[in-house]
């Protein structure tokens, strides 16, 4: 279990003041105390945490997000901002202290300017709604969380959010321009704007991904792109995860980057098979979702090659697909992953780590070991391409005992990612659930120039405190407990 | 020529900075030195180089993941990568034509300028491919960020800070960078365009394609051209090229350039040697969205300009003078673009503001962050910032 810092005394104190200060901000309902209304802001996708907050606020502009943030610096008070409560690392976890700062009332697109790709929209719109909005006109917006339909633009700001796609798109990072933000203090800054590389410090890069904790972004100028003439993709069965990795090195080293390299294991393809009847080989211990754009001759060119290439491998089952709907049923298991491992369990934990994708089989052969010493199952499926591998823990969320050590054999699985060579997180962020696993992956001095850089922003630590950064040797919060 | 330290490892770079620190003194840091001229004048008598600090120290092609350490020159990294038909991403430019040649920028030197070519408009810039650091801050303490793997969100990214600080939060001792293939082809077509605000209005069309255009130029003077770029399997490039040709040619005569004399005309606008800038002009780089490039380049009111980035990269030539200065400044300020004085005699660098001033939030917090990563201000100070 992870601690939380202790509420700051003199806040819970002054709850009512606090409210009544809150309410002038945001007249109507921007303000919710009601338990019954606070109670779906108390977790996120992390549901095992959970924590009432002193109250919700929801602001409709910048410049309401602007007092409020004001308000809150003035009187001590500390904000945990929030879009669609998706995190899957606990990011978005209220404090007992704290105002949740929601920004999904923020949810106009405000601009859609083609000749330029780019569009302006609020916080709170999804990250589909952008594409949905767009799609018409045959543009997209590149980065595609599994979440895509609930999770808001500046959500996937502050987690810096891939999907499926990032290995030919990139992640939310390299597919923004423009940010406006405000500090903790209240202050409106623009970051960016509707043009490449600003000059100066890049503030755009290091706001992202900083999990709410430097400043609230109200308003994301996103770079969109015109969707290509179409795509298909193809499946790949074989006998061994090993197998499998070879065929994956062999994809990329043909020069080939197809647009997704989707790869899952057997527990993982026995659970979307029998979800959605994809149609996936049971035999097989290892599966590989490619896919390709371009023309239908184009299409047909690369998986001409892709097949070629992952023929040399001894495959099982090599399916490609001949039309959208057998591209679309392809997809149909994988997407239905998360949905289908929640089907056989009643409760799993997403982890993300990233790995050298050559470590691969090392890996899996280590997180078998570990299943076994945990008595938990465990589906494994990974963004093949790029290293990120999301293992998900199947446990019993009613069984105090299953559910911690779920949480150990998940930081085993993240030590592991370190130790040979990757990551803790790969896209989910650190939030609470990774926050005293860093200093697995950083030196207590590379720690400590983070929080340096945090304070910059924050002096108080006001700003979503108590996620990413341990609170052992926290010099701040320490006195606030 | 001031003293200069050149140390031969990271150990050697933390020491050097540590000493300095404590006597206060101030380091120009630099790579291979390339980029001496570039923003403002450096006030430090000693000059800290990484250019013993070289070699690549990782290359995974399967994995796409290069590390080197930060002195090793450009060319070395990409003679390395082509044996295994492979590139950095961003095609950054290696400026002969604007900064004299030498023997070639180093990787950390184009990681800590962010200089990125033609490609960035679609495949990002270099500060999209820097996985990995590692570094010495200001008090001479190393320290990492990212790693070597492809996706990472492992707390604050100082990657994307120091890339493009110009060496004054740290100095970086490694890099370790995102590679790609590439292309088995490149292909070129070429409009004659009337103006500019045709050839951008080309340009958006062809951006806003599904042909995956991964350069758009615009060549200014008496007869402009805009270039479109397909870089792709040679089936590809073909098939591509004949639709956008279909889609544009109501811009202006269209014809196609084939790979080599693409592949040379791309090298050249990386370059910027269309601009011709004269030994005896400033250049700046002006940043803006696509469809203001035109007009910057009218307001400016200078002799050479080259457009990349769709229009939205504007190179300008023209008089070393405060008075182009103030207007490049002005017609990036109106299009709500950025400027980089990029190449000025010295008294010029010293006296204007090379970057666009930030507002005062901005510039509290940006010193903020400089107390913390250069308490001593001796990290190359005054280059981006008077002050
Ligand atoms: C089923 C499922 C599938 C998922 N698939 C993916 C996936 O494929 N790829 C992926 O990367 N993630 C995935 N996620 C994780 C999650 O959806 C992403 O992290 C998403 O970006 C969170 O967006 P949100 O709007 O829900 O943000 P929240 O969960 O509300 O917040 C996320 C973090 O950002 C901060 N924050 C939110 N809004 C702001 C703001 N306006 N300004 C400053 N900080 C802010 C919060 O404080 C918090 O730290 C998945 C989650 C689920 C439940």
């Amino acid at each position: 279990m992870i601690d939380l810092p202790a509420p700051k005394p003199d806040v819970l104190a002054r709850r009512d003041e606090i409210l009544a200060g809150l309410r002038a901000l945001l007249p109507g309902d921007g303000v919710i105390t009601e338990p019954a209304r606070v109670k779906p802001y108390e977790t996120d996708g992390l549901s095992a945490y959970r924590q009432p907050p002193l109250a919700v606020a929801l602001p409709r502009t910048t410049e309401e997000v602007a007092a409020i943030l004001g308000f809150c610096h003035r009187n001590g008070v500390r904000v945990v901002p929030r879009g669609a409560g998706t995190s899957l690392s606990g990011g978005a976890l209220p404090l007992a202290d704290s105002v949740v700062l929601g920004l999904m009332r923020m949810n106009r697109i405000i601009e859609v300017d083609y000749a330029n790709r780019l569009a302006v929209v609020e916080a709170g719109v999804t990250n589909l709604g952008i594409t949905n909005h767009i799609a018409a006109d045959g543009f997209f917006y590149a980065p595609d969380p599994s979440s895509q339909l609930a999770c808001m633009i500046g959500g996937n700001v502050g987690m810096n959010s891939g999907g499926a796609h990032c290995l030919k798109y990139g992640v939310t990072a390299n597919n923004l321009l423009g940010l406006k933000a405000v500090t903790v203090e209240g202050e409106i800054v623009e970051l960016g704007g509707r043009h490449l590389d600003a000059a100066g410090y890049d503030w755009l890069g290091l706001l992202t991904g900083s999990e709410g904790q430097l400043a609230v972004v109200t308003e994301v100028t996103v770079r969109i792109l015109h969707a290509p003439e179409g795509q298909r993709a193809m499946l790949a069965a074989f006998k061994g995860t090993e197998i499998a990795g070879a065929a994956v090195d062999a994809i990329i080293g043909s020069g080939i980057i197809p647009v997704a390299l989707e790869f899952m294991d057997r527990p993982c393809i026995h659970a979307c098979e029998a979800f959605a009847h994809a149609g996936y080989p049971l035999d097989a211990e290892a599966m590989l979702i490619i896919e390709v754009e371009g023309s239908v001759e184009e299409q047909d060119m690369l998986l001409g090659k892709l097949k070629e290439i992952c023929s040399r491998f001894d495959p099982i089952s090599l399916k490609v697909a001949q039309t959208v709907e057998e591209s679309m049923a392809i997809w149909k298991g994988r997407k239905g992953a998360f949905g289908a491992v929640g089907r056989i369990s009643p409760d799993y934990l997403c982890m993300d780590g990233t790995i050298p994708t050559g470590e691969l089989p090392h890996v899996l052969r280590r997180i078998g070991e570990m299943s076994a010493e945990y008595g938990l199952q465990v589906a494994n499926v990974f963004h093949a391409g790029d290293g990120n591998l999301h293992p998900l823990i199947m446990f019993d969320a009613n069984d105090a005992e299953s559910f911690r050590r779920a949480e150990a054999f998940g930081a085993d699985i993240l030590k592991l990612c370190v130790e040979v060579g990757g990551c803790l997180t790969g896209e989910h962020g650190v939030g609470v659930e990774k926050r005293d696993l860093m200093p697995v992956q950083f030196t207590p001095f590379e720690l400590d120039q983070m929080r340096a850089l945090k304070s910059a922003f924050d002096p108080q630590w006001l700003l979503n405190p108590a996620k990413v950064f341990p609170l052992e040797g926290n010099p701040v919060l320490r006195q606030a407990a | 020529m001031s003293d200069v330290l050149a140390p031969a490892d990271e150990a050697g770079v933390a020491a050097a900075v540590a000493e300095a620190a404590r006597a206060g003194e101030p380091l120009a840091v630099e790579g291979r030195g390339t980029k001496r001229a570039m923003l403002r004048p450096v006030q430090a008598a000693r000059t800290l180089s990484l250019r013993n600090l070289s070699g690549i120290t990782l290359y995974r092609p399967q994995e796409l993941i290069l590390s080197a350490r930060a002195g090793t020159p450009l060319a070395e990294i990409e003679a390395a990568l082509a044996e295994h038909g492979q590139q950095v991403v961003a095609e950054p430019p290696v400026l002969a034509a604007i900064f004299g040649g030498g023997q070639g920028p180093s990787i950390g030197g184009l990681v800590a300028t962010n200089l990125s070519g033609p490609r960035r408009i679609t495949a990002g810039a270099m500060r999209d491919h820097v996985m990995g650091i590692r570094a010495v801050n200001g008090l001479g303490e190393a320290f990492h960020n990212g790693g070597r793997v492809l996706k990472n969100v492992t707390g604050l990214d100082l990657c994307k800070l120091l890339t493009g600080a110009h060496g004054t939060l740290g100095v970086l001792t490694e890099v370790t960078l995102k590679v790609l293939p590439a292309a088995e082809r490149s292909g070129t077509l070429a409009i004659a365009v009337p103006d500019l605000e045709t050839g951008v209005r080309a340009l958006s069309a062809g951006l806003g394609s599904p042909y995956g255009v991964n350069g758009a130029a615009l060549l200014a003077g008496e007869a402009p051209r805009a270039l479109l770029r397909i870089e792709e399997f040679s089936e590809s490039v073909a098939y591509r090229l004949g639709r956008l040709r279909e889609a544009l040619e109501r811009f202006g005569d269209a014809a196609v350039i084939e790979d080599v004399e693409s592949r040379e005309l791309w090298r050249g606008i990386r370059e910027a040697e269309p601009l011709a800038a004269q030994p005896e002009d400033a250049v700046w780089r002006v940043s803006v969205q696509p469809t203001a490039g035109p007009g910057v380049v009218a307001a400016a009111g200078l002799p050479r300009a080259l457009l990349d980035w769709g229009g939205g990269l504007v190179w300008l030539a023209g008089p070393a003078t405060a008075d182009s200065h103030r207007r490049v400044m002005g017609a990036a300020r109106t299009a709500g673009g950025s400027f980089t004085l990029f190449r000025a005699p010295e008294p010029l660098r010293a006296a204007v503001p090379v970057l666009p001033e930030e507002g005062k939030v901005l510039a509290a917090i940006r010193e903020r962050i400089r107390a913390v990563m250069d308490p001593k201000g001796i990290l190359s100070p005054g280059r981006m910032y008077a002050g």
